[in-house]
């Protein structure tokens, strides 16, 4: 038999919030992260959903006395220090850093590399700080990196590599990106309308995330939630464009449903990925309906935090954990009027709810798709 | 580590393709586009995305293309790593942004600044709707690659596993790719 593994701890660090109950609490009263802001010199702005640097400092300020960090350092740093100081570290542990582009601004008219650049030059910083004595483990797999690294956490754990594991995912706001996915023409002309008729595109957004991972409980937790499945499987159909058919997102929830040994009607709710884009949206529509999950609640966070690549994963695990923890289940956000061609279950306003199985997905860029399933203890 | 097999395993550096112990090619130039595009001609690829594939792409396609040949892959995970992620075309990418006067930035660009890519190209070659996964890394750990691919053998969400280390910035490249089962 397979050891179990569970979520006994979290974090996370947003616009919303640099702790779990501030952001909970934002999102109970309905605020969203996502503004205007000018983000590249000589272009309008754009809605993005970001950290107030100024913020930002001050609370970093009153933890860290060392300056040398840059900004998606600090968040990585004041996301992860409360668990680090809950749990120990031993030569057992296992440090996870789930992000897609790292420190990236720096990049901008350097004619060489700077080592910051590099993932895991990043990573061994973090590690270091804190004192974690394994390597640390990059996940870099578009945006489903943060579900990605909760079942690597999971599967090394399992395999008996490692006794318990601590996993961060962030990414920043960065002109790279912004540009980036604005060439694509993916970015929405305002807040964005995950689902919803009117949908133009995403909201790019940055936090930070962390979460504890464990096989060991004791008798301290405040909760825990059974990492009971996982998968995460390619559309083998196109690089930038998710599936017609939503293959691969459906055959991950499959996967990760058959691990976790439940029924489709045992799903008592779903974190979905939503980017608000018309074709990633009904890609998921198609995929949950192939799998008779359209009548499970389902919400998007990203019209409260934007999409936050390598960190929407983590954070939106997180998020609905607390969710779960709280009994409620919060609304997706900015959602009016059914705008996929299949129906889904969206929630509308913040109702009571028992939830027991949580189901977590994504999708990325490479096709990639990634779920997990949880089972609050 | 119990029972696992490493069936066949593909090497590229330095302008030359190793399939298990054999030269399949070899060709002396110092720039990594000339060494793909002549692999590509010389083995009869015939595969016209592989000309819109940024560097990185390119060299794990190589790689896995020696292993994977026409066989039935619909069972087999990959599992990628590397250690400058996709740096090579980020480095490009930003070039494209850096000054207000010239700022282009093209989308064909920007989807290859991810690592994970390169796994999307593979799985697209040979219809892989299969368990993936890219690592990034600061060196080759072969114990790493091979842990988390047992794992994913035997929780049976996979038959056999292509793992590799696809390292590339600019001209300094490698690939170490191999078929794994249990």
């Amino acid at each position: 038999m397979r050891k179990e593994v569970y979520i006994t701890d979290y974090n996370c660090v947003t616009p919303l919030g640099f702790d779990v109950s501030s952001n909970w609490n934002a999102l109970l009263e309905g605020k969203s992260g996502v503004a205007l802001h000018k983000i590249i010199e000589n272009q309008e702005p754009f809605y993005a959903s970001m950290i107030d640097s100024e913020k930002l400092n001050e609370e970093f300020n009153k933890d860290f006395d060392n300056q040398n960090f840059t900004r998606l350092e600090k968040m990585f740093l004041l996301s992860l220090k409360p668990l680090v100081e809950k749990h120990q570290i031993s030569d057992e542990t296992a440090f996870i850093l789930s992000t897609t582009k790292g420190n990236i601004s720096l990049l901008k008219n350097q004619k060489t590399l700077p080592e910051s650049v590099f993932l895991s030059s990043l990573a061994q910083k973090i590690a270091d700080i804190f004192g974690f004595k394994t390597k640390p483990i990059v996940v870099s797999n578009a945006c489903v990196s943060g579900v990605i690294a909760i079942a690597v956490a999971k599967n090394m754990i399992q395999a008996g590599k490692y006794k318990d594991a601590f996993v961060i995912a962030g990414d920043e706001i960065s002109e790279f990106v912004i540009s980036g996915f604005n060439s694509f023409q993916a970015i929405g002309k305002e807040i964005c309308k995950p689902y919803d008729k009117n949908r133009d595109g995403i909201n790019i957004g940055e936090a930070t995330a962390a979460v504890y991972i464990t096989s060991e409980r004791n008798q301290n937790e405040k909760f825990s939630f059974k990492v009971l499945g996982d998968s995460a499987i390619n559309d083998a159909n196109h690089i930038s464009g998710p599936s017609r058919t939503g293959d691969g997102l459906f055959a991950s929830i499959k996967n990760a449903m058959t691990e976790a040994n439940i029924q489709t009607e045992k799903i008592d709710f779903i974190s979905a990925h939503g980017t608000a884009t018309i074709y990633n949206d009904e890609m998921e529509a198609i995929a949950f309906n192939r799998m008779q999950l359209q009548n499970a609640p389902l919400n998007s966070m990203k019209g409260y935090y934007g999409h936050c690549l390598g960190a929407s994963g983590l954070l939106e695990s997180i998020i609905s954990m607390e969710s779960a923890l709280n009994n409620t289940l919060i609304p997706s956000k900015n959602f009016e009027e059914t705008g996929t061609s299949q129906p889904l279950n969206i929630i509308k306003e913040n109702q009571p709810a028992e939830i027991k199985y949580i189901l977590k997905t994504a999708s990325g860029f490479g096709g990639c798709n990634a779920a997990i399933v949880l089972e609050k203890c | 580590m119990k029972m696992m097999k490493k069936t066949d395993i593909c090497t590229i550096e330095n302008s030359k393709i190793v399939l298990n112990n054999n030269i399949i090619f070899e060709i002396p130039t110092e720039n990594f586009s000339d060494f793909a595009k002549e692999v590509y001609k010389s083995l009869a690829l015939n595969y016209p995305k592989f000309h819109k594939m940024d560097n990185l792409s390119k060299l794990a396609f190589l790689a896995s293309e020696m292993i994977l040949k026409d066989e039935d892959h619909s069972r087999t995970a990959l599992v990628f790593a590397n250690r400058s992620s996709s740096l090579d075309t980020d480095f490009k990418y930003q070039e494209s942004i850096n000054s207000q006067e010239n700022y282009f930035p093209s989308p064909a660009v920007f989807v290859y600044t991810l690592p994970n890519i390169c796994v999307g190209e593979i799985s697209i070659k040979h219809k892989m709707q299969t368990e993936n996964a890219f690592f990034v890394l600061d060196e080759f750990d072969e114990q790493f690659l091979n842990d988390y691919s047992v794992q994913i053998l035997q929780s049976g969400k996979a038959d056999k596993v292509l793992c590799g280390w696809v390292e590339l910035y600019q001209e300094s490249y490698n690939a170490f790719v191999y078929l794994l089962t249990l």
